[in-house]
């Protein structure tokens, strides 16, 4: 019981060493900090504390991909699917149009000979899209006829759901591109389950920008104005983001952003006012080439998410391959959409669905806040300590120290984030941590009182407080372990230094006392028991 | 030599004879706090309810609380709650919830931020929209049921019935006490009130798993004595352990509640109540549960059950 090997006093000591050792670097300021970094070789662990946006301040961002868009394009996608190849195959029976609601598209073809001939076409459309998804799944539409003609075709939930996901695949490469732009260090972009991508800029002050670059799709096109006694059919009204009502445009696209391959903010040489200068590639500067010589004279739209940011005339065939957007921008509009378009348009709408901005004022005031509450709640509890126990309550005090050096230790080992819950989290713990050594001592004395001997009495006090402890500890690591599970960001700080807390209690509070209370019986042969 | 001791050694206390007055006192306490939670409700805060937090620091002099709670009717956002803290400088402006989906939420921010950017920083801005929070609040709720799940499950191996029953109790008790505590103080409750909880819950079984070890272990010893008298012993024997526990955690939690800030204020209030609670509930509700469902007789009966070799082990 009381025999301590000379390696195990060694490999005990070792540790805590090295755990102290570990959360040194978290001491030193930033600059300090790298300057080190990059001298030291690269397998020595030289690491600080990994802050949460909390303490550090920054962005936390959710996007939620918009289901209802995703639906509306893909149902778009689907008429026009249909559409095509009703012309075709030249169907003639087709009688009235193509109706769209909800996510469903139908029109009624008479005669049952056309029927026949187009459903094999129309059932192809659906078999792409989930072969996606890595085998046999359910269709992405759904096709029914009826009696009358009328066919009928629906996007499925599981087509949704894997236009979604890859939604937000592609998406999560925009949002990137979006963000490096912003020049801010480490931004951490990941997608959140099947719908959503959550993007943290740690430090990030001006959340405004990076909410407008988040929170547009960027859908860039370039479109005939229509002429004058146009057809309905063929024309989109749109609204112009420059002057009140609203502009026919015709639905073909000429190019589209996605033919672009740079875009940079400059001024008009003429009225110096801010534009986009844009480079098409090369097909779409043959297109746009071709369309511009068919049309000299007439206006074309540039539309951006379904509004028209200008419609300038055409003076002559633009063949260059290059061109400018003017429409009013302000300086820091220009750049945005520069932007926007070099980084290409999100496959869907995102909304904004969750938003947690911390400055950075408030970041140090945590930490500050917490520092100075674990610093209380430390010599509080020291205090208390010695003053119960005495000599016993210096080797607990020695473990308390001891086991916070651990739990750093272990966050920085694992790389895993300090929140301020988990500050909360380790000054609970320093008031916890104790409980073990409360626990064995409280045995200790009371053995003693019953008439043991001193090394009988301390010897039962170990023993017999172990299994309470154990058992005490796992209730907690019970809640810790749920609370990691369940929780996101700052309350699953907590549920880390929890955790961590409860695993280092065992080894600081039970092995490394039991070591100091030997080895000081050893020394000082006592023939009391001082507690 | 003398020290500094809360507890006296030695103590005989008649603990067991208090279940008289703790019990319908618990008893009353856990209607008050039902009734509470049903009628006026928990202050649910953004996690939750969804809406939009700012807190802002006045550039000059003090938060002028009128003026932020005017926006509310100025910008039609409905009825804005301001709080001041930090000797009025500081404040927290919570908007509700507003009508019109994710985008509606953003709209507020910028409105808000637009009319107070010249005379307040904006410290910090909490959006959470209506699918978010409706989440939040699911994976919350299945917290606390799952933590209680496995808390039972734990007990269920750990202990022969009538201690698991006892435990049980005690560990509901705190438990409706803490949801009690925050329908009556109105703090906000949001998903750190959930760690808080799941904490109270792991803290409370702590306290309970030290008072039951004890008097499994007592009971084992004095197979004679009577059950309200090795409830009274174990009782009187962990006593000075528990007094010292908790005072060493309620000094941790006093400098988080005195120190850590108001972001985690309301955390470390619900934490103390919860520890309070453990403390009194671990004497004085679970341990008399055994005078009622007595440990021996059910051991006895599983004894009379099992084969006649498979007695229980003799106490360590």
């Amino acid at each position: 019981m009381f025999r301590f090997p000379r390696w195990k006093i060694a490999s005990i000591v070792a540790m805590s060493l090295a755990a102290f050792l570990i959360i040194v670097p978290s001491f030193l300021s930033k600059a300090t900090f790298k300057e080190v970094k990059d001298r030291l070789p690269k397998w020595i662990p030289f690491e600080q504390v990994v802050l949460g946006l909390d303490l550090q301040g920054g962005a936390h961002i959710l996007l939620e991909v918009d289901q209802n868009d995703v639906i509306k394009t893909m149902v778009g996608n689907l008429r026009d699917d249909a559409r095509r190849i009703v012309r075709e195959e030249n169907v003639r029976s087709l009688t009235g149009g193509y109706g769209v609601q909800g996510r469903t598209v139908q029109f009624r073809i008479a005669d049952a000979n056309d029927r026949n001939k187009i459903m094999p076409k129309l059932r192809q459309l659906g078999v792409g899209a989930v072969s996606a998804l890595g085998g046999a799944g359910a269709p992405a539409i759904e096709i029914s006829t009826a009696d009358d003609g009328m066919i009928r075709m629906s996007v499925t939930e599981a087509g949704l759901t894997d236009k979604t996901r890859r939604a937000v695949e592609q998406g999560i490469e925009v949002i990137r591109k979006r963000v490096d732009a912003l020049g801010t260090t480490e931004p951490n972009i990941q997608r959140q389950g099947n719908d959503r991508v959550l993007v943290q800029v740690p430090g990030l002050q001006d959340t405004g920008r990076l909410k407008e670059l988040l929170g547009t799709t960027a859908k860039l096109e370039f479109r005939l104005v229509a002429d004058p006694g146009y057809n309905p059919s063929d024309v989109d009204l749109l609204p112009q983001v420059d002057q009140p009502g609203a502009l026919p445009v015709e639905k073909q696209v000429m190019v589209q952003g996605e033919d672009l391959t740079d875009s940079q903010p400059g001024f008009d040489q003429r009225t110096s006012e801010p534009v986009v200068n844009f480079k098409f590639n090369i097909r779409g500067g043959q297109r746009f080439g071709e369309v511009t010589a068919a049309n000299v004279g007439k206006p074309f739209a540039i539309v951006l998410d379904n509004k028209v940011i200008s419609a300038p005339r055409i003076l002559g065939a633009i063949t260059g391959g290059s061109g400018q957007i003017s429409g009013r921008f302000t300086v820091e509009q220009a750049n945005n959409l520069s932007i926007l378009l070099r980084a290409g348009a999100l496959p869907a709408k995102m909304n904004i669905v969750e938003e947690r901005t911390v400055g950075p004022g408030l970041g140090q005031d945590s930490i500050d806040a917490g520092k100075l509450a674990a610093y209380v709640a430390g010599v509080l509890v020291v205090c208390y300590m010695l003053t119960t126990y005495g000599v016993f309550g210096v080797f607990a005090n020695v473990a308390l120290a001891i086991h916070i050096a651990m739990i750093f230790a272990a966050l920085i080992l694992l790389q895993a984030t300090l929140t301020l819950p988990g500050i909360a989290g380790i000054v609970l713990t320093i008031g916890m941590a104790v409980d073990s050594n409360v626990l064995i001592y409280e045995r200790i004395r009371e053995e003693s009182r019953a008439g043991r001997s001193i090394i009988s009495a301390l010897d039962a006090g170990f023993t017999r407080a172990f299994a309470t402890i154990v058992d005490s500890q796992s209730t907690m690591m019970v809640a810790a372990v749920i609370l990691y599970f369940l929780g996101t960001g700052p309350v699953r700080g907590f549920a880390v230094s929890l955790g961590l807390g409860i695993l280092t209690t065992i080894v600081t509070a039970v092995t490394m006392t039991r070591m100091m209370i030997a080895l000081w019986y050893r020394w000082r042969k006592p023939t009391t028991l001082p507690i | 030599m003398l020290r500094f001791r809360l507890a006296p050694d030695n103590v005989k206390f008649g603990f067991m004879r208090f279940r008289r007055v703790s019990y319908p006192f618990s008893a009353i306490l856990s209607v008050v706090s039902v009734v509470l939670f049903l009628t006026v409700g928990l202050n649910f805060g953004i996690d939750f309810s969804g809406g939009t937090l700012f807190e802002v620091r006045a550039k000059q002099g003090q938060a002028d609380l009128t003026g932020l709670r005017a926006l509310g009717d100025k910008l039609g956002l409905g009825d804005v709650e301001v709080q001041a803290f930090g000797g009025g400088v500081d404040a927290t402006m919570r908007v509700r919830l507003q009508p019109g989906g994710d985008a509606a939420q953003q709209a507020v921010v910028e409105k808000v931020r637009a009319v107070i950017v010249n005379d307040y920083e904006v410290r910090r801005v909490e959006v959470v929209g209506p699918r978010v929070s409706g989440e939040l609040v699911q994976s919350g709720t299945l917290g606390v049921v799952l933590s209680i799940i496995a808390v039972l499950t734990y007990l269920w191996f750990r202990y022969e019935w009538p201690l698991a029953v006892a435990a049980v109790i005690a560990t509901m008790h705190d438990l409706l006490l803490t949801v009690g505590f925050f329908a009556v103080t109105q703090l906000e409750f949001n998903l750190t009130s959930i760690a808080a909880i799941l904490t109270i819950v792991g803290l409370s079984l702590n306290e309970t798993v030290v008072v039951l070890d004890r008097i499994r272990e007592i009971m084992r010893k004095y197979k004679k004595t009577p059950m309200p008298e090795i409830i009274d012993l174990s009782v009187n024997a962990v006593l000075s352990r528990t007094i010292m526990t908790s005072t060493t955690t309620l000094i941790a939690l006093l400098a988080l509640v005195f120190f850590g800030g108001h972001v985690i204020r309301s955390f470390s209030l619900a934490m103390m109540w919860g520890v309070i609670v453990a403390m009194y509930s671990s004497i004085f509700i679970c341990s008399p549960v055994l005078i009622y469902l007595n440990p021996r007789t059910a051991e006895a009966e599983a004894e009379a059950v099992a084969p006649k070799g498979g007695k229980t082990k003799p106490a360590v």
